[in-house]
């Protein structure tokens, strides 16, 4: 399971010294070069109308170097492995490093560094006994492997019309640079989402594992019926400023343009994030990490290096309501005044590092009564007893950035929303429009409680995960409805 | 150097393991992109992919696999590999797979380009990028970004009905954005980015670095302009917006697949009901649009899709009655219909899926002159800034980078953070002036399916008329 060619190449750390070489023979000792390999085995099982509509899988290699001479930067990457598709990538690079514009903002290469075992946070790395979340049986999952959870889906929805997917993804990756850094790592990952659906109204499940032996199939399918059930004859609710509890689906939506919007190093430099180091932007309720290392019950399975090499580590990004860090690569890091923290990407020189496993730390045990509606997520149901008139919203759709400096966002509600009136809920509501600040409705009194459960969430796009519990805030701006 | 051989070996290997269909698309795709910032060249790409992906039908279950080794042994496992999957899916069978009829055909296509983007050196994009980003700095950008793409893909497609098809298909595109950074907030003005089927020209005609400045001044002026008012009035779109929004409540809602539920978990369905097909009102007497991936150098054009149906153009809607629908072999089977041609891939490590080409409005009577000219009151929106849309392509709210006042028929004020928001048919159905002054804009940002497809897609539109809008919708 890993890299190969007919040339003998054979594993993503020999390619990547391969190119390294090459790049010493075709450009010199002035050359500095940087090269990723990535082997990466996806597999897909979709169902529609209840039946497999979609089943897919391929096995791909790329490989991408990045080469800076004389002042200029140029990248490139290719699949074909072979020693002559490797030359020609070298060669096609440093054609293309020439006679490109010089590039100043070069922050140069990663020098030789250990990959951290234990990521610094409490309880994370060599104590979460993942190995970087690899799970040798999820890597070799078969197609039917994948169809039994499915089977089990539809079954556990008890008639109703499901849809969705259980998907597993293998990655044997590896860095090396002409600094001298060279490191390997590995992961697999699991998720299944799916929907199940009642006349016109929708309930999900979803869930994201470093072993597709922890996704019940049956369970999600189940959750997601309860969901649809509990949604049938939505009532139309006027727009307006509602109290709500969302649910970790829902969570995982803020989670995730934070991280691309807020805690983006570069946006941070070129002054276009909310984030403010040292300042009280949050509740002291929260508390946000990236940790692509997992740790405790819940493992991101991301690899333990970036895209220059540097070795991704645990970083605490908001600790009790204070912004403490952005994620940076080299270059964004170099603006900064800062160091790189281990989230370069093939992209970040142009759209900015970061994070792809933010987790926002669950809150303490609620004691009371937890109530018993199946359609609402655990660790959701005790803030509903809390609750004089508000909404519970299982999850957020299409959500778009109106302004990156203020993260003003609008979107749409999915899945299941209830009226949730004097402690219980009364009724399910149609869908709603919202436009709505997401670092404000977490801010410094607007937290009324955090779900005692972060859950391990599937990106839609895969590559980043999200642990999110429940959280009931204390306002949500809705601007329409299904009228306009 | 044709490749028809390892991708009917893919499909020979498919069939011989049980299946009843097979098809299979060697790709080889090579990609160019720069993006500057503030005068320097922020980032350079060139990439070169090559693979093969494989389709095959074993009862009514559908598997594909890919694989970037281009050899005869290996495109026959993956055949093999195909077909296995395939049969897992039977584990949970729905009912029979039907395709509709395609006539096998041997051709071979390319699209039209007067100057290759891949042989125009490196140096001079490098240049131009340079030269636009530094005018937008020095007119009073704080930040100033500039970038083109450019995809030249090879494809040689077998099927096991006999089709024998290659393409050469060569897109390019780029543009240019300036923001003003205030206390608060960010504006932002950019030349919206457009994209085709052509060659270097398209980015030559753009006049990037003449236009940088303009709009610099733009979105240093929009951090001081008026809020756009909130309430009902008339809108104008400009082109390029009108553009989206025919992409996001008309084109992704006319997809077949979505209206039948398999899109159902994640990009979602369809408001429209098939059983009124050639009778639903979706806007005025307007509202003429079409599926046309013949339309020259418009980024959805191609001459035969990832399953061999020819290009052909077809309405989607015609004097505002839904009459057509973007359909695949197989969904149209299902749906009774008999016509396909709107199945595509991202590249080759991905399943071909129901698509948009370009769908766009046919030109109106007016122009954009004329249509200020006959408004009293209301507000011009132009260029997007952000879109998003419910999961039944009904309830949709856009932002724009600009705006302005129209007062008595004339331009008047700019005003900034304009918003409007609607449902699709009632939108559309207000349509009551449109331009004929049309653009095939582009659209190389289209995501769909799971694992997730970047697709192309081109949308001809001109400026028009709605009235009775919502407007300024704030957080």
């Amino acid at each position: 399971m890993s890299a190969s060619s007919g040339s003998g190449v054979s594993t993503e750390l020999q390619v990547a010294a391969k190119v390294v070489e090459l790049v010493r023979e075709l450009a010199g000792r002035a050359a500095e070069a940087e090269v990723n390999v990535r082997h990466r085995a996806l597999a897909l099982t979709r169902f529609a109308n209840s039946a497999i509509h979609q089943n897919v899988a391929e096995a791909t290699t790329g490989v991408r170097l990045r080469l800076h001479l004389d002042g200029r930067t140029a990248a490139g990457s290719t699949t074909v492995t072979s020693v002559d598709g490797l030359r020609s990538l070298v060669e096609r690079t440093l054609a293309a490093a020439r006679v490109t514009p010089p590039d100043p903002g070069w922050a140069g290469l990663t020098l030789p560094a250990a990959l951290h075992i234990s990521a610094g946070h409490p309880g994370s790395g060599e104590h979460s006994g993942l190995a970087f979340g690899f799970d040798e049986a999820t890597a070799r999952a078969t197609p039917a492997e994948r169809a039994e959870r499915v089977r089990a889906f539809v079954d556990a929805a008890g008639g109703l019309e499901t849809a969705g997917y259980c998907r597993t993804e293998y990655v044997s990756a590896a860095f090396a640079n002409t600094a001298g850094q060279a490191v390997e790592g590995r992961t697999a990952e699991a998720a299944m989402d799916g929907i199940a659906r009642n006349n016109g109204a929708d309930g999900v499940a979803r869930l994201a594992a470093a072993r597709l032996a922890d996704l019940d199939g049956a369970a999600l399918g189940a959750r997601a019926a309860a969901k649809a059930r509990a949604a049938a004859a939505p009532i139309e609710l006027p727009p307006g400023e509602y109290e709500v509890v969302l649910e970790p689906t829902a969570v995982a939506d803020l989670l995730q343009n934070f991280s691309v919007f807020g805690f983006n190093g570069k946006s941070y430099t070129e002054k276009q994030s909310f984030a403010e180091l040292g300042k009280e932007q949050f509740d002291p309720s929260v508390t946000i990490v990236d940790d692509p290392l997992g740790s405790r019950g819940e493992p991101a399975p991301g690899l333990p290096f970036d895209d220059e090499g540097t070795p991704a580590r645990s970083l605490v990004l908001v600790r009790e309501g204070v912004t403490k860090a952005v994620t940076h690569d080299r270059t964004s890091a170099a603006e900064a005044g800062a160091e790189s923290t281990g989230h370069a990407a093939a992209t970040s020189r142009s759209w900015g590092a970061f994070p792809a496993h933010l987790r926002m730390e669950a809150g303490p045990p609620v004691t009371g009564t937890p109530g018993e509606p199946a359609a609402v997520v655990e660790s959701a149901r005790p803030f509903l007893a809390h609750m004089r008139r508000g909404l519970l919203v299982t999850d957020l759709w299409y959500t778009r950035v109106l302004d990156p400096k203020t993260l003003v966002v609008t979107g749409l509600t999915r899945n299941g929303v209830w009226l949730v009136e004097d402690g219980e809920i009364t009724r399910p509501v149609g869908n709603l429009r919202f436009t709505q600040s997401y670092p404000q409705a977490l801010g410094p009194g607007r937290v009324l409680g955090i779900g005692a459960e972060s859950v391990l969430l599937p990106d839609s796009w895969g590559g980043a995960h999200y642990a999110s519990p429940a959280l009931h805030l204390a306002s949500w701006n809705f601007t329409g409805n299904a009228s306009g | 150097m044709s490749h028809f051989d390892e991708a009917g070996a893919a499909v020979q290997a498919a069939l011989d393991a049980g299946a009843r269909y097979a098809d299979a698309r060697v790709m080889v795709c090579r990609t160019e992109s720069m993006t500057a910032r503030n005068g320097s060249v922020e980032d350079l790409g060139s990439d070169e992919s090559a693979g093969l992906g494989v389709r095959a039908l074993v009862g009514s279950g559908w598997g594909f696999y890919a694989v970037p080794d281009l050899s005869e042994p290996s495109a026959r496992a993956a055949g093999r590999r195909a077909a296995q999957i395939a049969a897992a899916s039977a584990q949970v069978a729905g009912p029979p797979v039907e395709l509709t009829p395609s006539a096998p055909v041997t051709a071979s296509w390319a699209s039209e380009c007067k100057v290759d983007p891949l042989s125009v050196p490196l140096s001079d994009k490098g240049d131009l990028l340079v030269r636009a980003t530094t005018a937008a700095k020095e007119a009073g950008a704080d930040l100033a970004q500039a970038s083109y793409a450019v995809w030249d893909t090879r494809k040689w497609f077998v099927s096991s009905e006999g089709h024998r098809i290659d393409q050469h298909i060569r897109e390019c595109g780029g543009g240019v954005t300036a923001n003003a950074i205030g206390d608060g907030e960010v504006q932002r003005r950019s030349l919206p980015g457009q994209y085709g089927t052509r060659g270097w020209e398209l980015v030559e005609e753009l006049d990037l670095i003449g236009n940088a400045p303009r709009l610099a001044q733009e979105a240093r002026e929009l951090l001081t302009a008026p809020l756009c008012p909130s309430g009902e009035t008339t809108l104008i779109l400009g082109g390029s917006q009108l553009a989206l929004q025919i992409h996001e409540s008309v084109g992704h809602a006319i997809e077949l697949d979505r209206i039948l539920g398999w899109e159902a978990a994640f990009a979602g369905t369809s408001w429209l009901d098939l059983s009124k097909l050639g009778q639903l009102r979706y806007g005025s007497e307007l509202m003429n649009i079409t599926i046309d991936p013949s339309f020259p150098g418009a980024l959805g054009s191609f001459g035969f899709d990832d399953e061999g149906t020819p290009a052909a153009k077809r309405h989607a809607v015609r004097d505002g009655i839904w009459v057509g629908v973007l359909a695949g072999r197989d969904s149209a089977a299902v749906a009774g219909l008999d016509y396909a041609g709107s199945v595509r891939s991202d590249g080759w490590a991905r399943l071909p899926m129901v698509r948009m080409t370009n769908v766009g409005l046919e030109p109106g009577p007016h122009t954009l002159d004329e249509i200020i000219a006959a408004t009293d009151d209301g507000v011009f929106m132009e260029t997007n800034r952000s879109w998003s849309i419910d999961d039944r392509r009904l309830n949709f709210q856009f932002g724009c980078e600009i705006g302005y006042e129209i007062k008595n028929g004339k331009r008047g004020r700019m005003l900034r953070n304009p918003t409007y928001t609607g449902i699709g048919p009632k939108f559309w159905q207000s349509m009551d002036m449109l331009s004929s002054e049309t653009v095939a804009w582009g659209t190389p940002n289209c995501g769909k399916g799971q694992p997730g497809q970047v697709g192309h897609t081109g949308h001809p539109a001109a400026p028009a008329r709605f009235t009775n809008v919502r407007v300024g919708v704030h957080g």
